[in-house]
């Protein structure tokens, strides 16, 4: 290790020299320098609430403390596996097992939970205390989300998520002592509380308490009816999420290997919501700039993201009218799906990031003709199952393409994915320029990046716009507050509800910061390697308008929830 | 169910500054007049002082005294700490519940006239075994003088 001047403060974990590089526990800087202390209810992006004791670490004196509320200090030496740590750490975990209902072998998340993960990996070989979990029963209320209280540890991870970072607050602990769980208020069911289905409590949940609504069996039913014609699209960050799932790079898009897997699934049509997705900015954008030229009330909001959706008509009905009445692009393809195979026994699935997006599929709203566009929404995780379910090698696939037509899209599709993406694209849009200098102008106008939230300018000839962009529901929240204030003035807000926008949404697997770094450099990789980078260039759109849309592209592409008030059609 | 007056409510919440740091407070003083905390209440309190019903149904839920469940008139306690149990509070309970037909799942009379509920300790050791009404104290119980207290209660209201 090089000491320079500035040389960093040394902490010893397991007689390793851990620089400390401003972490705020000891915990990170013993995972930062490859020692993993085990944690449930640590998340390095919620406060620190140090319940399960799980990270217990001994100092040179042999005092024990949790490393996850331990402050980093110079000359600080622990030890992360003295016979003593061993011991708690063991007691610890079967005690946590006595508040478990453990049916870990037919359980949903058996292969993803922490807690079987660290009884295995800890050496916990039996049950030793009687079993006193919860009994209430399942709440599978939601359309996105399934509670499962007799699994819950409390480790508490959900309600921080929707506290601090969602700011929905739909649950919380109630009763106490060994009489303790989580729920919505008065103990009622997910469906009637303030839940937009973000699934990001899923997300954290170590255990199986929280689990994304499994829909493979609905998916299998169709796929082995020999008299339906099964349609899918796949979202542009299900392309950055699904390799994890067996053990490959988030690095490199996978959407080539994405198609084949669904082929020999038994889709019999497969394709990328990348298409929708520069539809929806040549909607967006028009839709703006009406709004714009008009003198409408501005921002105009995004309402590409369902969560987010949900929140404006729970929290600020009022804004409803300055979203956009863009359908998602999920729906919009749906629309054409449903046009493009008029008469045929077609039965439309999506393959998204998101849990919210199997509510919005099933929202009476959204329906065209009196149709549900979308009949199915599988996420990244329940596509990996079936992939898994099927026996296929993923790694080992060759790539295919989506089918023509409609199988065409630009790399302005691919980034709707990111957090800033959707703003990019409608500002590749505007610019109206494909140039490699003016691609790159935009790409460093302040849109980019993983930051909550981000405001900048961007001009176009005499044009000046104001842009902010926020991606986590407590986020769009500050902003909302800026903006409602006088504090600041927007013309145009991208919300996307979940923290880094889809690529972190509650339906990909779960992911460290690190991981979602990666997902997010893999899909400007996958919008760089694409000839064509701004939604006017894609030769699809002109064949959708002239050929599927009765004169009336309005009518099959945009919402009108019964919040944004009276609107003509 | 009780009728809920929300100018006594919205007086409540104005005396605690809408604060959500008084909400312990707030549903001292809602309980106080109900002997109970109505869920609707607890819902428009929530909304007043912005915080989720998921928390506040978690504070009322947290602590003992608090009580989502109608109570009596006359809420009955029953002492069953050391020193009352020793001199027989059990019998006294028992009686109780035997005069009021009452049992430990079915704490609260149909008439909405007795809820009898057991504490751990009163406090008031000397009186043992000691039966409190609402707010007054009855010591030195047996069960013949706990039968003839809630039927004088029971005359005072017939």
């Amino acid at each position: 290790m090089s000491r320079d001047t500035n040389q960093p403060k040394v902490m010893i974990v397991d007689n390793v020299e851990c620089p400390i590089n401003g972490e705020r526990n000891v915990l990170e800087v013993a995972r930062n320098n490859g020692i993993d202390i085990p944690s449930l209810c640590y998340c390095e992006n919620l406060s620190i609430y140090g319940g399960c004791r799980i990270c217990i670490v001994e100092d040179d004196k042999g005092k024990i403390d949790s490393a996850c509320s331990m402050l980093p200090k110079a000359g600080l030496v622990i030890k992360t596996n003295t016979p003593k740590v061993q011991k708690f750490r063991k007691m610890i975990l079967q005690l946590l097992l006595g508040s478990h209902r453990t049916d870990c072998t037919t359980c949903d998340v058996s292969d993803t939970c922490k807690l079987r993960a660290y009884c295995h990996r800890y050496d916990v070989d039996m049950e030793r205390f009687s079993k006193n979990y919860c009994d209430l029963p399942i709440d599978d209320s939601s359309a996105c989300i399934v509670r499962d209280p007799s699994k819950c540890i409390l480790c508490g991870q959900c309600v921080r998520m929707c506290d601090e970072v969602q700011n929905i607050h739909a649950i919380d602990f109630c009763y106490r002592g060994k009489r303790a769980y989580i729920a919505p208020g008065f103990s009622g069911n997910i469906a009637a509380s303030d839940c937009v289905g973000c699934g990001q409590c899923a997300a954290v949940c170590p255990t199986g308490a929280l689990t994304v609504k499994n829909q493979t069996r609905e998916m299998w039913k169709m796929l082995q009816d020999p008299n339906r014609k099964v349609v899918v699209q796949f979202a542009p960050s299900v392309r950055v999420g699904l390799a994890e799932q067996f053990g490959m790079p988030a690095t490199e898009p996978v959407e080539g290997k994405l198609v084949t897997a669904m082929k020999r699934l038994g889709c019999d049509v497969v394709y990328d919501t990348n298409l929708s997705a520069d539809l929806t900015i040549m909607e967006e954008s028009a839709e703006f700039m009406e709004k714009l030229n008009s003198g409408a009330k501005l921002p105009m909001f995004t309402s590409c993201c369902p969560g987010w959706i949900q929140h404006v008509e729970n929290k600020h009905p009022h804004l409803m009218p300055q979203v956009s009445t863009c359908g998602s692009p999920m729906e919009m393809l749906g629309a054409i799906i449903r046009r493009q195979f008029k008469g045929e026994n077609v039965y439309s699935v999506a393959i998204m990031p998101c849990t919210a997006k199997k509510f919005e599929a099933q929202r009476p709203e959204l329906e065209k003709d009196g149709e549900r566009l979308v009949d199915l929404v599988l996420t990244t995780q329940e596509l990996g199952r079936m992939i898994k379910e099927a026996g296929i090698d993923f790694a080992r696939l060759p790539e295919s393409k989506p089918d023509d037509p409609l199988g065409d899209y630009t790399g302005a599709g691919v980034i709707f994915g990111v957090t800033g993406g959707v703003t990019e694209a409608v500002i590749r849009r505007v610019l109206d320029d494909a140039s490699p200098d003016t691609l790159k102008t935009i790409a460093e106008c302040g849109v980019r990046g993983l930051d909550g939230i981000k405001a900048f300018e961007v001009s176009a000839g005499d044009l000046k716009l104001r842009i902010g962009v926020a991606n986590g529901l407590g986020n769009a929240d500050k902003l909302i507050e800026k903006v409602e204030s006088g504090e600041e003035h927007f013309d145009f807000i991208e919300v996307m509800a979940c923290p880094n926008g889809c690529i972190g949404g509650g339906g990909q697997p779960p992911a460290s910061n690190a991981r979602k770094r990666e997902r997010f450099d893999a899909i400007f990789k996958s919008d760089e390697s694409c000839e064509l980078r701004i939604p006017q260039q894609n030769p699809d759109l002109q064949y959708i308008y002239d050929n599927l849309m009765d004169g009336n592209p309005h009518h099959y592409l945009h919402i009108h929830y019964p919040a944004h008030g009276h609107h003509e059609e | 169910m009780v009728k809920v007056d929300y100018k006594f409510i919205d007086e409540v919440l104005e005396r605690f500054g809408f604060d959500k740091g008084n909400i312990i407070g707030i549903m001292q003083a809602v309980q106080e007049e109900y002997r109970y905390l109505p869920q609707e209440v607890l819902e428009y309190i929530a909304d007043k002082i912005d915080v989720s019903t998921a928390k506040i149904f978690g504070v009322a839920t947290f602590y003992g005294n608090f009580s989502m469940d109608v109570k009596g008139k006359y809420v009955i306690k029953v002492c069953r700490g050391t020193a009352c149990h020793v001199r027989k509070s059990a019998d006294v309970l028992q009686a109780i519940y035997d005069v009021t037909g009452l049992s430990e799942n079915q704490p609260t009379t149909s008439d909405g006239l007795f809820t009898i509920e057991t504490v751990s300790c009163l406090g008031a050791c000397g009186l043992s075994p000691v039966v409190m009404v609402n707010e007054t104290v009855h010591g030195a119980m047996n069960p013949d003088k706990a039968k003839a207290l809630i039927n004088e209660l029971r005359e005072k209201e017939a």
